[in-house]
């Protein structure tokens, strides 16, 4: 109940709840722009999909929270990632530009992900600590036990955090990946994009229990639900996460609940197996929109700033597919470069 | 007898086959509602319901160690996995278990069970999703293998593969499922471990299976307006393969060249080579040639994986330098 004394304008607004997270106001800004620009770079690429311009796309759109969110709490050029294919917003956070992600969707030579090798969407730079991903799904998991191991044998600080969707945890190198790196508490960081559909398949008919985080009291680490909606409900668990790993004290399961705005990939239909309101209800829970609105009521961001920022993004993407479309293409001399190692290379 | 397309000719036999044997089941991701990747199982989960139309978790080795399991028990699953490439993980189920429980039971059980899975390049899906692995599979005693070309083919040798009381691994093809052809209505079987001569001809003898089939007959065709007569052999099953025929074709032809979508070194190509001159060396006037995919990963980018994938172009290239007093013909 506001006082009676306050003038009309202001008794409609209520004093929103204190955030509780260790950021100033420069880096939430920074965290709205990767969301904001992933979102705008992934809904370029499926209108370039579209138009006939790019054969490929697979979507972020509707994880920006779970994905930034989790990345923010990282250390970057340090601590190192294994995204899944949705996971644009994480390569952005660790450094990934956008120049290079249009360079992946193009497949051009010049492609820091893979030279045009490897399909869209499936990120791998080295300088930024981003392992390359796989289509075959949850692969990545063993491997991210396997680096964690790596930087604990060398005592290195460094924290893994390795990216999937839930359908992924129904694989056996997602219990074999856990059930390791909990035995030797290795610095890892399990993250599940939990968006209720693996291609066209339910969760119920993926698993039998109401969480995947629940799954972790099997292995011996805490197991986390959270809403993968609010980046800073993310951001809050992860960063605790990434404490305990890099005290020392083990891997833990985040289990972030999201929606998947797009259909499994450019290449799927969604509309034979769930229906438009669905879609359309989970847009009222837009991550990205959230966000703003956070911010905005928290004076974090003014309108001004909005439209800056707003106006920044659309410029970046444009240079990006303009850059990237007007690369080279990998020449057919270079089909079998790096089948193996160059000598004298490493 | 109507025009289908070779996905059509599958979905046909899989349905006939259900229709005929309450026994079959299909297992597999997204088979259902979603009605397969490739859309295969279009039409069964209506017709049969979820008791016999199961959408799997994404766990390759449970959907082929089930497809085990409930073989064992009398039923006859088919296996869909959503490429070959992701068959991969499901690698000892298959080669450890699968192949040769009927002979570590010493003969008390079977494994009828049928894994149906395309595989393929050419669709820029780069190198985890592009792979022809034929060689892993017919590599193993106790699996059968089967890469059928034609719409005819997939149907009558997909409703044998069903029919067998042996583990069936069955290898379609991406670039094969909107192909068109006849295919005979109703119980048509065609016989696993024999091969088909898709064009009968005097001077060479090309062999090729799976996509490499309509390939080397659209070589031949071309080949034949400028003078050169090619048998082409499509070998249908590489185990047991029907060397008979190739042989037979090589003695008449004296010339052969082998094409496979998959890597030269180790591959089904070579085995063909070495029957052939284990079976028509003293027939044979020129070395046989051999015709393959790079020895890459697959590429993504169309620049690249042009150039990686063989063609009908390499085949009649082959073909002219084997036959150069023709080639002016």
């Amino acid at each position: 109940m506001g006082s009676m004394t306050e003038p009309a304008a202001v008794k409609t607004r209520r004093t929103p709840r204190p955030l509780d997270v260790d950021l100033g106001g420069a880096e939430l800004r920074a965290i709205c722009e990767t969301m904001v620009l992933s979102r705008a770079l992934d809904e370029r690429m499926w209108l370039l999909n579209r138009q006939g311009r790019a054969h490929f796309t697979i979507s972020c759109q509707g994880h920006e929270a779970a994905q930034v969110g989790t990345a923010a709490a990282l250390r970057r050029g340090e601590d190192i990632t294994l995204p899944y294919y949705r996971d644009l917003g994480v390569v952005l956070w660790m450094g990934m530009t956008p120049r290079e992600v249009m360079l992946s969707f193009f497949a051009r030579a010049d492609d820091p992900n893979s030279g045009g090798r490897q399909m869209p969407n499936h990120w791998g730079h080295a300088g930024l600590r981003i392992i390359s991903g796989s289509s075959p799904v949850g692969t990545q998991i063993p491997h991210a036990a396997g680096v964690a191991l790596a930087a604990k044998i060398r005592h290195e600080p460094t924290v893994t955090a390795v990216y999937f969707g839930e359908g992924t945890t129904s694989e056996g190198d997602f219990h074999e990946g856990l059930n390791f790196a909990a035995i030797h508490r290795l610095p890892v960081i399990f993250v599940c994009e939990n968006n209720g559909y693996a291609i066209s398949v339910p969760r119920h008919k993926q698993m039998a229990t109401a969480t995947v985080a629940e799954r972790a009291a099997a292995y011996g680490m805490p197991g986390i639900a959270v809403d993968g909606t609010d980046v800073l409900a993310v951001y809050r668990v992860m960063r605790r996460a990434v404490d305990r790993a890099r005290s020392g004290q083990g891997p833990t399961l985040i289990d972030t609940r999201v929606h998947r705005f797009t259909p499994h990939s450019s290449d799927d239909d969604d509309r034979v197996y769930r229906p438009p309101e669905e879609v359309e209800s989970a847009r009222q829970q837009d991550p990205v929109e959230k966000f703003r609105r956070t911010l905005v009521q928290h004076d974090l961001l003014t309108t001004a700033q909005d439209h800056e920022l707003r106006e920044r993004v659309a410029a970046i993407v444009e240079d990006a597919v303009v850059f990237a479309e007007q690369s080279p293409l990998p020449a057919a001399a270079d089909l079998t470069r790096h089948v193996f190692a160059e000598s004298g290379r490493r | 007898m109507a025009i289908k397309t070779y996905r059509e000719a599958l979905n046909e036999a899989l349905r006939e086959e259900m229709r005929r044997d309450d026994r079959v089941l299909l297992l597999g991701e997204d088979i259902g509602v979603f009605e397969g990747a490739y859309k295969v199982t279009a039409g069964l989960l209506a017709e049969f319901g979820d008791r016999r139309v199961k959408d799997m978790p994404i766990a390759e080795a449970v959907i082929a160690g089930t497809a085990i399991g409930a073989a064992m028990l009398g039923l006859r699953p088919v296996a869909e996995m959503m490429t070959v490439n992701f068959l991969l993980l499901a690698m000892d189920m298959v080669v450890n278990h699968a192949a040769k429980l009927h002979y570590m039971f010493g003969g008390q059980t079977t494994v009828p069970l049928v894994i149906r899975t395309p595989g393929g390049g050419g669709h820029q899906l780069a190198a985890q999703h592009s792979q022809t692995l034929d060689v892993y599979f017919a590599h193993v005693p106790g699996l059968k293998v089967v890469a059928p070309a034609t719409p005819a083919d997939a149907k009558g040798l997909l409703k044998a593969s069903i029919r067998d009381e042996n583990p069936v691994i069955f290898l379609e093809n991406l670039a094969l499922y909107n192909t068109r052809g006849e295919v005979p209505d109703g119980e048509y079987l065609v016989p696993i471990g024999k091969a088909a001569i898709s064009r009968p001809g005097n001077d060479l003898t090309i062999v090729g299976w799976s996509r490499t089939a309509p390939m080397a007959l659209e070589a031949a065709n071309r080949l034949a307006a400028a003078g050169i007569d090619a048998e082409v052999i499509d070998l249908r099953s590489l185990r047991p393969a029907d060397w008979e025929t190739v042989a037979a074709s090589v003695r008449k032809t004296t010339r052969a060249i082998v094409v496979e979508e998959g890597w030269l070194s180790f591959g089904p190509g070579a085995e063909v080579v070495a029957r052939i001159q284990d079976l028509a060396f003293d027939y044979l006037d020129a070395p046989v040639q051999r015709i393959a995919g790079a020895e890459v990963p697959a590429p993504y980018a169309k620049s690249l994986e042009r150039v990686s994938l063989p063609s009908a172009d390499d085949i009649v290239r082959a073909a002219q330098r084997m036959l150069p007093r023709r080639r002016a013909a």
